[in-house]
């Protein structure tokens, strides 16, 4: 029997009174690879941080491994859209990574010898384990993503959650880091929730795919219906697949 | 050769066991501080704390104590509202401070005859700081000591990525009150040596140095207790022999040594 790793019936999350999500189902199971895209201001970000637990539910309810998101922070590994840090921060690569051992370690406890062994092989994962020692702040834009990636790993999630890993990253990085979580998704059954707006780069390596506007459009598949998009974006979609959903917005008027 | 006689005198060691106590406390203080950015939050407490003061003195009691109390207060109330982001944190910042001073002011006046200690305590007084001070300050230290020792990796992570932290369940809000009621106790002693008014510098001036020579947070933090051992100590002395005031000659003696890496690191 697969364990339903993600559980989400008829969630709404409003923020002032409006609604950010609109009656949400969505379900995965081990080994899945769903990829999330839609429009800015959608509310992808929004989803993830539900499904840690950080933002409650109007209606509707969220089971993460079977428990509230909260209780099942140990196993979710979290890279968020574009770490915001200090870039002459004092600490080291695996400094950083160590951090994710948080939700093992616990409040009061010192990271102990297994914590350095998971961080030096989450960042062997990542292949930066030559970088172990390195200042973060010295690290190029790409190193330090992968690193963030290391630090989202090395508490053995089972179910991975990027938002927007991408960003600042050069293309040839991008498809470094995309083989690297299909080696993840694929070799070690880690569920993967991808965010991105960028739909033809991920479409190449995700198993399923969703088109999330306040409402989620998802068929369980790699397939979404051109309605579902052209509603999601409120543009034709042959614009969408090409890239460039902003440039072609304007073209639309 | 320096003369030790000045040893001898019972307010001259009083004083130089504060300053290294007070160092010890900047040196791990101070580097939060900076890595956290709430160096303006901190000189806000060290300004609200002097509303506090100056209601112990117009009451009668203990002003040390009450400008504890209200800068712990102030560090929750400034805490608490960028947290609802209801009011700018700076915004909050500027309305605590000035309060806080005016209260003072106002409160010190009113008591009749303590304008010398409204001097003290605006400018610092490290030779009026007595042997319940220098306790009080020692076991200060210690405390906050032993917090920083344990909360280690979680400040550490609060300070590089409070973001991500909240998400992987650290509580964030409860260890940033903590933080800041450090930063409050800290300061009210800082007070003490240097005054409200050049608090920060000695808060800051130690960490800034010692950032851009020192490798890793234990390290930083070692050279940050060291330097403000120097710039208290050699403050102290300078305005013995030359007969100026302690808490300037102390600020002073930091901010040279400042200016002086600044150039030579270029």
């Amino acid at each position: 029997m697969t364990e339903k790793i993600v559980s989400i019936k008829g969630l709404w999350i409003c923020r002032a009174e409006h609604a950010v999500l609109e009656d949400i189902n969505l379900e995965l199971v081990a080994g899945d690879f769903l990829g999330l895209i839609g429009p800015n201001g959608g509310g992808k970000s929004t989803l993830l941080k539900a499904m840690l637990g950080l933002i409650k539910p109007e209606r509707g309810s969220i089971a993460i491994f079977g428990l509230p998101p909260a209780a099942a922070r140990s196993r979710v590994g979290y890279v968020p859209q574009k770490t915001v840090f200090d870039q002459s921060f004092p600490v080291k690569a695996l400094d950083v990574v160590l951090m994710g051992r948080y939700s093992r370690t616990g409040l009061l406890h010192r990271y102990g010898r297994m914590d350095r062994q998971a961080a030096l092989e989450a960042l062997k994962a990542v292949a930066m384990e030559d970088r172990a020692l390195r200042e973060i702040g010295t690290l190029s834009g790409g190193e330090q993503q992968r690193v963030f990636v290391a630090r989202s790993l090395v508490s053995d999630p089972q179910l991975l959650l990027l938002d927007e890993p991408t960003a600042g990253v050069d293309s040839a990085q991008q498809t470094d880091f995309y083989d690297l979580l299909c080696h993840l998704n694929r070799d070690l059954h880690m569920a993967i929730v991808l965010v991105s707006h960028d739909v033809t780069a991920i479409s190449k390596y995700v198993g399923k795919i969703a088109c999330l506007n306040q409402r989620l459009y998802y068929h369980d598949s790699k397939e979404l219906k051109n309605e579902d998009i052209e509603k999601a974006y409120g543009c034709p979609v042959e614009m969408i697949a090409h890239g460039t959903p902003h440039r072609v917005l304007r073209e639309h008027d | 050769m320096i003369d030790l006689d000045f040893l001898q005198y019972d307010f001259m060691r009083n004083a130089l066991a504060a300053g290294l106590a007070a160092s010890v406390l900047c040196g791990v203080i101070g580097i939060y501080v900076i890595l956290n950015k709430i160096v303006f939050i901190s000189d806000g407490i060290a300004h609200a704390a002097f509303g506090g003061i100056g209601l112990g003195y117009f009451l009668g009691y203990d002003p040390l104590a009450f400008g504890i109390g209200s800068a712990v207060l102030t560090a929750l109330g400034i805490g608490m509202v960028s947290s609802r982001a209801r009011v700018s944190e700076d915004t909050a910042i500027g309305v605590f401070m000035a309060t806080g001073m005016a209260l003072g002011i106002m409160l010190l006046t009113l008591s009749q005859g303590y304008a010398r200690d409204l001097y003290g305590y605006l400018f610092g007084n490290i030779l009026a700081v007595t042997r319940s001070d220098v306790l009080l300050i020692s076991a200060l230290t210690l405390i906050i000591l032993a917090l920083v020792f344990l909360l280690y990796k979680e400040f550490l992570l609060l300070s590089f990525d409070p973001i991500y932290a909240e998400a992987i369940g650290l509580p964030v809000q409860s260890l940033r009150l903590l933080l800041l009621a450090m930063v409050a106790f800290s300061v009210v002693i800082l007070i003490k040596i240097v005054g409200i008014i050049m608090v920060i510098a000695l808060l800051t001036i130690p960490g800034a140095i010692s950032r851009r020579h020192m490798l890793g947070l234990p390290a930083i933090m070692a050279g940050s207790m060291f330097l403000g051992a120097i710039f208290v100590t050699i403050g102290l002395l300078i305005s013995y022999e030359l007969d100026v005031p302690s808490g300037a000659t102390i600020i002073l003696t930091a901010a040279a040594v400042f200016f002086l890496s600044t150039v030579l690191s270029r």
